[in-house]
This record gives C-alpha cells, structure tokens and sequence, in this order.
C-alpha cells in the first residue's frame, strides 16, 4: 500500500517527476553507451589483426611499426632490404611471410604493395579471412584489389581503372601505369577496407621510370617491356610473419632483433596494440568520467526536485505523520521514491541504449568499422544500474533528512 | 477509566522562544464528547499535538487510554496514536492522488490491533461512507476530485475505522458552510455515538456546543506564555 501510494505520489506530480526520470534516463544511456563504445572500441581495435605472429620492419617503436603496417597510419623510417626478407623467410621457424610495401597512395587512401598470400594470411575478428565481396585477387601485374571504403567512397567498381600516385597526398601521379581494379574486398571493420591492394611487383612497375621522387624526363617506359623486365623489389616496408609453433615466437623474435646484417625490429601484434590502446584507451577513460559526473549530475538534479517538493508535500507528510506513521517511514517514503525514479530511469536508459544501438549500429560499423554487439546486459552494465539506484538513494537522503526533521518539528500543526 | 488525563503538563516550543503552555489538570471520560473552545493562537493545536504524541510534554503526564504518553518513546507514541486515535484536520485532510478507500485505510497500515479490530477492513470502509451520506462508488474515487465538505465526510471515515477509543478533531467544519456544519455534525455525532468513542473538538465557535457533553474554555484549563512582541 506505501509503495502504491507512493507510485500515486509521483504520479500526481507527473510533470517534474518525468523531467527527472528523463534526466537520469539520458544520463544512464549516455554512460552505458560510452562504455559501450569503449569496450567495442577497445575489442574492434585488437581484432584489428589476429592470426600473425609476428610483424616485421625496421627498427624504431615497436607503436610506430604496428601504426604503419597494420594502421596505415605514419610512415616508415626505413625499409627492409630484400635480401634481408629473404633470409628471414628461410628460417626453419617461419611457416608462411608476407611482404607489405608502403608508400604510395591512390587519391586519400594508402597503396600497399603484397603478394597473393596476403589474403590467405590476413585474419581479423579472431579468426575471419578476407572476402571478396566482387571480382577475383589480381592476377595480372596492373590489376589492383581495392579494400570496401576505397569502392564505396570513390564509387569504383570492378573494371575500373584508377591510376596511383607517387608518395602521400601527392599530386604527381603514376599516370603512365594505370591499374585495373580486379576485385573488391568485402568490408572489414580494419585498415584494410581503406588500402588499395596492388601486387609487390607492381609497386616496382610503377616507379620504372622514376628516380629520387620524379619522374624521368622523357622517359615512358612502355607496359609491354615492363612486364618483360625483372621487377623483383629491392626493399619492402614490412612483413607478416606465422611461425610454425606458437613456441618459436619469442626465438624468432629475438633472432630478428638481433639480426647481424640489418637493425630490425619484430614485434607482436597484441602486444604492440596493447601498448597503443594505452596510449589511446586514456582519451576513452576520460569520456568515460565525464558521462560518469553526467549522471551524478543527474541525480544531483533528482535531489534538488525532491528538495523543491518537501514544502508542498508537508501536508501530506502531516497527514502520514497524524495516521501513525513514524518519521522513519516519512524518511523511507522520501528515499522509496528516490529509488523508484532512479530504477525507472536506470531502466528507461537502457531501453533508450538499445534503441540506440538498433538504429547506430550498422551506422557506426559502416563509418568506422565499429562493431558494437547488441547483446543481454552484461554484468558490469547491471551493476551499473545498481549503482545508479543505490547512488540515488543516498542523494535522496539529503532531502529525506530534512523531511524527517521538518516532521518531528511539525507534528500535526501544518497549516497550509 | 478516563480516556485522557492530563496533569501538571507543561511544554515550550523549541526555537520558538517564550512560547510554553502548561496545564494543571484536565479529564475526560471515556464516550464523552468534548468542545474545547479557543481563539487561534490559544494553545489548541499544541494541546491537540500532546495528546497525540507527535510532540513531548516537558514535564507531567499525558495519559490517553490509560497509557502515559511520557513513558513511551517515540516509535511507540507513534504507535499509540495509530492505534487509539482518530484525526481529523482542519481541511486538507487526504492525500490528494490517493483513493477514497486508501485514505480510509491508511492509518490501520500502522495500526495492526485496529486493522484486526476493522475485521473486514474495506467493507468497513464502505459501510462507513454510507453511513456518512458519501454517494455509491466513492471508494475508488481520487480524493482531490471530491468537494470540500465530502473530504471531510471521508476524513471522519477515516478517523472511525477500527474504532479506536479517542478522536480528535481540529475545526472540522471551519472549512465548510453553515448548512454543510449541521449536516455534517449531525452525521459524525451519529457515528460517533454509534461507536461509543470520545470525541474532543476544537473550535472558536460556541454556536456548535450545544451538541456536547461539555463545553471546555481552553483558557480555563490552560495558561499560555508568549514572549511579548
């Protein structure tokens, strides 16, 4: 009868009380879905590359090499020579390798330059292989693979030709050696989805006819007698390693570190993306803070609401007060009905989060590769919840104090 | 037995400095009815907050159906008010968003030996609200969307059920016309006779005494002390 009585309560006083329930209501989806952001963020960001063991490139950060390889991000300083490739290739350990070159880009997205065992090789989302969502893996030496944004921004479809340019944003173009687009990756979620695939001999093709960063004068060397000549590369950026036991890792890695002819580097890629998502996870900790005092300010903004109705509500307390109640119950009523918003606005959060996520989520997948799950509350967001009703209650203790001191002062004699 | 006893009472109001009443003696017989004459600011509704409990005498005895108030904490005069006291107010008497039936019920939530004595607590209710003139279908009825003079019919419901042995009324029919006084003291004098429960009433009106068994000045049983302005 208290709990009906105090649900009849609040919905006397409809209109402040469904501005409160509202305000807790955004601020608890706000929260979950930063969490949620994060935790997606977090997981898309180490599915980025899964099933290599190793990456290879040359000395520097261990940050900076994943940024490049695998983010497309930065450049490297300097490039792996063949025939260091090569002998790395060679080592009992290594079960397959896959040479990246880097360093041209096709309007805004990166050229890189690989064999055909890239897409055998390359796993995302655990264990998920690339697929061609149209056309065929190039096959011929000016054929290009283009990644699912690439076709979607550019609006290319298999056929096409598209011509590379020299260096990033670069306005000298390959315009003597354009490229046939011969298939189109499926969408990713992960760098690949905004590189341009072209074959290792290809970026060697390209640059036939250059020197120093320009283009001879004059010079147009035909694709005919390109194809004749040898266009083995001098020098890759990066490669992919798989090991053959996952126990050899470490000696491979340290084989490669301390390779005698040239300073390389080997990293793992979950622990170089682990190293990044601390550098990176700080910004989405801060954001998580922040919606963090939204909802504190929420419930600061419930307080003030039951604080601003203690003086119209003292009848009602003297009415409760002359039937017996003791100013405990008043007390309870006050915090009951704290906890009442706070649960019904808790909940009407994550309603409004999975609404949310129904309407963001191919959005949010399409845009920036982001998969968020749309899955049951997870444990950590039903605590949430908890926490937010508990922390409601507290607050509501505040004004709650005072309704239980105003009733023992009052007594029965409240004239209004 | 008497149903209230007071004795050697004194009580000043804390903050308010100066303000204090005491009175040395005053009874009442329990089924009797009481008019307790007064001038606002006479000490009424302090004597009426005494004798219920919500506030504590600072010296003497309150005794209300044989129970002093003094020896009891406040959880348990909370208690004894729930279970041996009807209120009714002033106006403003129910919770506005509740039913008719709710408010009827609500003091026997805290009161479980009158719940039991209400046997069939809701069927109670509505014989009561017959009983007091209130239309059929009453019960379910919103309180804020009855008159005036129909809360406070309800009030006096409220007051009865589970017929507790005191009940106190603070100007009950101040709010309403003098047509609507008549009847509605016709109706709750019926009641309360058919109960067999003491009635004290406070008023400024002298006309209403005649209906009592007594007419009791509160300046007569009552000094007050208020600091000079």
């Amino acid at each position: 009868m208290i709990l009906r009585l105090a649900i009849a309560s609040l919905g006397a006083r409809a209109l402040t009380v469904a501005m409160t329930i509202l305000a807790i209501a955004l601020s608890v989806a706000l929260f979950l879905g930063v969490e949620k952001v994060r935790t997606g963020a977090k997981a898309s960001f180490a599915d980025t590359i899964s099933g290599t063991d190793l990456i290879v490139g040359a000395r520097s950060g261990s940050v900076q090499l994943l940024l490049y390889s695998v983010f497309r991000i930065g450049n490297a300083t300097n490039n792996v020579t063949w025939d260091s490739y090569l002998d790395i290739a060679s080592q009992p350990q290594v079960d397959w390798i896959v040479p990246i070159s880097l360093g041209d880009s096709h309007r805004q997205f990166r050229v890189m330059g690989t064999t055909t065992a890239f897409f055998d090789r390359y796993r995302y989302r655990q264990d998920r292989a690339l697929q061609m969502s149209d056309g065929v893996v190039m096959d011929d030496l000016f054929d290009t693979v283009i990644g699912a944004d690439v076709a979607a921004t550019l609006g290319y479809a298999v056929g096409d030709p598209i011509v590379v340019a020299h260096g990033l944003a670069s306005f000298t173009e390959h315009a003597d050696q354009p490229f046939r687009i011969s298939g189109i990756l499926a969408k990713t979620g992960t760098p690949v989805d905004r590189t341009v695939v072209v074959s290792l001999e290809a970026i060697e093709a390209i640059h036939v006819d250059w020197q120093g960063g320009a283009q001879i004068p004059g010079r147009a060397t035909p694709p005919d007698t390109i194809r004749a000549m040898d266009l083995q590369p001098s020098a890759i950026t990066a490669a992919l390693i798989g090991v053959q036991s996952p126990l050899q890792t470490f000696a491979l890695q340290r084989a490669i570190n301390e390779y005698p002819e040239e300073p390389l580097l080997a990293v793992l890629p979950g622990v170089a993306l682990q190293e990044l998502w601390a550098i990176v996870g700080i910004a989405e900790t801060a954001l998580l803070g922040v919606s963090a005092m939204v909802v504190v300010t929420a419930l600061i903004g419930m307080m003030a609401t039951i604080f601003s109705s203690l003086n119209e509500r003292r009848r009602e307390m003297a009415i409760f007060r002359a039937m017996g109640a003791r100013p405990a119950t008043i007390l309870g009523l006050l915090v009951l009905e704290a906890m009442l918003m706070a649960a019904i606005g808790a909940t009407l959060g994550m309603a409004l989060l999975y609404i949310g996520l129904l309407i963001l989520q191919p959005v949010l997948d399409g845009a920036f590769g982001l998969w968020l799950p749309i899955e049951a509350p997870t444990m950590r967001e039903v605590w949430t919840m908890v926490g937010v009703v508990g922390a409601g209650a507290l607050v509501s203790l505040v004004p709650a104090i005072r309704a239980y001191r105003l009733s023992l002062a009052d007594g029965m004699t409240v004239k209004t | 037995m008497p149903i209230l006893t007071l004795k050697d009472v004194r009580f000043r109001w804390p903050g308010r400095r100066g303000f204090s009443l005491s009175i040395p003696g005053f009874d009442m017989a329990a089924g009797e009815t009481i008019l307790l004459l007064g001038e606002s600011g006479s000490g009424k509704s302090t004597l009426l907050s005494l004798v219920c409990g919500t506030i504590a005498a600072d010296a003497g005895m309150v005794r209300v159906a044989g129970t002093d108030l003094a020896t009891l904490s406040g959880r348990h005069r909370d208690r004894l008010r729930a279970e041996r006291i009807g209120v009714i107010f002033q106006q403003f008497n129910l919770l506005p968003f509740g039913t008719v039936a709710d408010n009827i019920l609500l003091p026997l939530r805290f009161a479980p030996d009158r719940k039991r004595r209400a046997t069939d607590a809701r069927d109670t209710a509505g014989s009561l609200c017959r009983a007091l003139g209130l239309p059929d279908g009453v019960m379910a009825a919103k309180a804020a969307t009855l008159s005036v003079g129909q809360q406070q019919r309800v009030a006096v419901a409220r007051a009865l059920i589970g017929q507790p042995p005191l009940i106190v009324a603070d100007e009950p029919t101040s709010a309403l016309d003098a047509g609507s006084q008549a009847a509605f003291l016709d109706l709750m004098f019926a009641q309360v006779a058919a109960a067999g429960t003491s009635l004290l009433m406070v008023s400024h009106d002298p006309r209403l005494g005649e209906r009592f068994d007594r007419v009791v000045r509160i300046e007569d049983i009552a000094t007050v002390e208020r600091p000079a302005v």
